[in-house]
């Protein structure tokens, strides 16, 4: 009975997750020669190629600084939404989470706006007589996106986390003799890990990979890895090379994914929100 | 010998959004005393201890630490040291990182803590579990983790909010012995809290009696049990019949019908009082020789006595503990002694 209610699941999962890994696999490892296919690994070896390996570096050093500022801005915010004082912390969480109700093609499209020659921004530092920033179609801009699409999915984890945290224990701390900054870092700050790495997972795996963001803020010119992925599908027509950086990409997800589980440490049960 | 007052309480209150939770209270505590704060939940009774804690500032009076005021010095800065009524040990920290907190604050040397926390681990039998996750920890265990945890510091006072609550029965009474035992050998002052009377009696030198935010009572467990001084005392400590009385003249009281010789004087003539009757000072006996006469309602077998319920003639229910049994339906006379009719003045309600 219970096998029977999970086939619609089986069928979905295998339809829609197994068999297009499978096909990605199989364009990854395959060239075409005249008449049919061999298998190869020429794919691979031209991911290695210098020009491709810096959009690799790009995509990993934006993901990385992009993270680094949500981790920032999005814990102590989430430190402040769960504290006990704060009593207005539904209308913060709201203020989080209803740009997500929008969609994300137009809320990035929105920032194009604000930040073009004659956008907002530009047009409130023309009234100050101040001069232009041309922020548009920089790393600045392609972080700033990332930074604000991906911010809710680290503040959430982490106030999940963090409101959880027995008061007790916080006052055990200092009770012990502990003062507020070493009741932080020795009770808090630990306890909390699940969350922040909860939350750098799921804000440094769709930093990695988008092209959504570097496209429309980042302009023609800025190529990150999932660009050069969406181009060899779309635009090249090259499967198997698109193929190959996917696999790529989903070894070095994974990889990153085992690293945090391992920080991660024990505590398996902690749930997303 | 009596020794040196080391906390002080001076017209205490505290109030949690104009909701009175302690109001005016008074309360000293001296070296080397084991006091209870004793009463139903709402008393008032954690929030004190959470203000000499420094978890709560109190709203007015003054809280003195050896004679030094320390109403608005933070937690981390005050020798006391609490066990909490939930444990609240760090989960990502093992036994022996657990009891070392303290010291490591301190930033002792680390051949110093490993001696204080295994000491402490042999105080509290956990000898081997250094190196155990405290979540994998019985209740009991967590409980004496908690323990070691705190006393570690050699606090000079110890705060124990409720820590065998969540014990069962058994290992209730086991640890009442252990934390008494603890307390003598250590030679530490421990203020401890709890809703069980039982608990109180048993291991308190001193108890104190909280109702409403107020101090009913503060005494030795003899005293608060002899001579409870209202009728809720009486009745929080110990099971207890109480009964309208008119106070006749010093030493003469009467109720259920009858005048009774009593050991108690200093009221206003015909004033009304309470009557104060223990269940085990009633005895069972012919119902022509007494002066309460009742008839058996219900009998309940308890182990070492009888509890039996005998509705009185005029209709007062008496609650009996007896080591003798009469069935249900049987008509028989309630007998007392002076001494163990307690007249106390009426709380106004």
């Amino acid at each position: 009975m219970k096998r029977l209610s999970l086939t619609p699941y089986l069928i979905w999962m295998v339809l829609f997750t197994v068999v297009p890994m499978l096909l990605v696999l199989y364009y990854a490892f395959t060239v075409p020669t005249e008449g049919g296919v061999t298998w190869s690994l020429q794919n691979f070896a031209r991911f290695f190629e210098p020009i491709y390996l810096r959009v690799f570096l790009r995509s990993l050093y934006l993901a990385v600084i992009s993270t680094g500022i949500c981790l920032l801005l999005g814990y102590p915010a989430a430190m402040v939404m769960a504290g006990n004082a704060f009593k207005r912390k539904h209308v913060v969480m709201l203020l989080f989470v209803v740009p997500m109700w929008m969609n994300f093609l137009l809320r990035t499209y929105a920032w194009l706006t604000i930040l073009e020659r004659n956008g907002f921004i530009n047009a409130l530092l023309g009234f100050f007589n101040l001069p232009r920033l041309n922020i548009l179609y920089t790393n600045t801009a392609v972080v700033l996106g990332m930074v604000y699409n991906f911010l809710p999915f680290m503040v959430l984890p982490i106030y999940s986390v963090l409101s959880k945290i027995d008061k007790g224990v916080v006052e055990a701390a200092g009770d012990l003799g502990a003062n507020p900054f070493q009741v932080f870092m020795k009770v808090i700050l630990p306890l909390s890990m699940p969350g922040v790495v909860s939350g750098i997972t799921m804000v440094f795996m769709p930093a990695m990979t988008t092209f959504v963001i570097s496209r429309l803020l980042g302009g023609g010119q800025f190529t990150l890895i999932g660009n050069l992925i969406e181009q060899q599908f779309l635009v090249v027509g090259d499967w198997g090379f698109g193929s190959a950086i996917s696999v790529v990409m989903i070894v070095v997800i994974l990889l990153s994914m085992a690293v945090m589980s391992f920080f991660e440490g024990e505590e398996k049960d902690v749930a997303l929100w | 010998m009596v020794s040196e007052i080391i906390v002080e309480l001076k017209g205490v209150s505290k109030y949690y959004d104009e909701t009175p939770a302690l109001t005016d209270v008074d309360l000293y505590i001296r070296r080397n005393e084991f006091v209870t704060l004793l009463g139903p939940s709402g008393c008032g009774k954690t929030t004190m201890l959470r203000l000499i804690g420094g978890f709560e500032k109190p709203d007015s009076g003054t809280i003195t630490f050896k004679g030094e005021d320390i109403s608005n010095v933070p937690s981390h800065k005050r020798r006391v040291n609490t066990v909490f009524q939930r444990y609240a040990l760090f989960s990502h920290l093992n036994v022996f990182e657990n009891i070392a907190f303290g010291l490591r604050i301190k930033k002792m040397k680390e051949s110093v803590i490993r001696e204080k926390v295994s000491r402490m681990l042999q105080l509290v039998n956990l000898e081997g579990y250094e190196k155990r996750d405290v979540n994998s920890l019985s209740g009991g265990q967590q409980q004496r983790v908690a323990i070691a945890r705190a006393l570690v510091n050699e606090p000079e006072v110890l705060l124990l909010d409720e820590p065998l609550a969540a014990l069962d029965l058994k290992l209730r009474k086991e640890m009442q012995h252990e934390l008494k035992n603890m307390q003598r050998q250590l030679g530490i002052t421990f203020l401890f809290v709890t809703h069980d009377q039982e608990e109180a009696l048993s291991m308190s030198d001193t108890v104190v009696v909280m109702k409403d935010g107020e101090i009913q009572q503060i005494g030795t467990p003899e005293m608060i049990y002899n001579e409870p001084v209202n009728a809720f005392v009486a009745d929080f400590i110990g099971e207890s019949n109480i009964v309208d009385g008119i106070m006749r003249e010093d030493y003469l009281v009467e109720f259920a019908g009858s005048l009774f010789e009593c050991a108690d004087a200093g009221f206003l003539p015909n004033e009304l009082v309470d009557v104060v009757i223990r269940p085990e000072d009633l005895t069972l006996m012919p119902p022509e020789k007494a002066k309460i006469r009742g008839e058996v309602r219900s009998v309940n077998f308890l182990g070492v006595h009888w509890e039996m319920i005998v509705e009185g003639t005029d209709g007062t229910s008496w609650l009996v503990h007896s080591t003798l049994m009469e069935p249900v339906g049987t008509v028989v006379g309630l007998g007392l002694e002076p001494m163990d009719i307690h007249i106390m003045k009426k709380v106004r309600a």
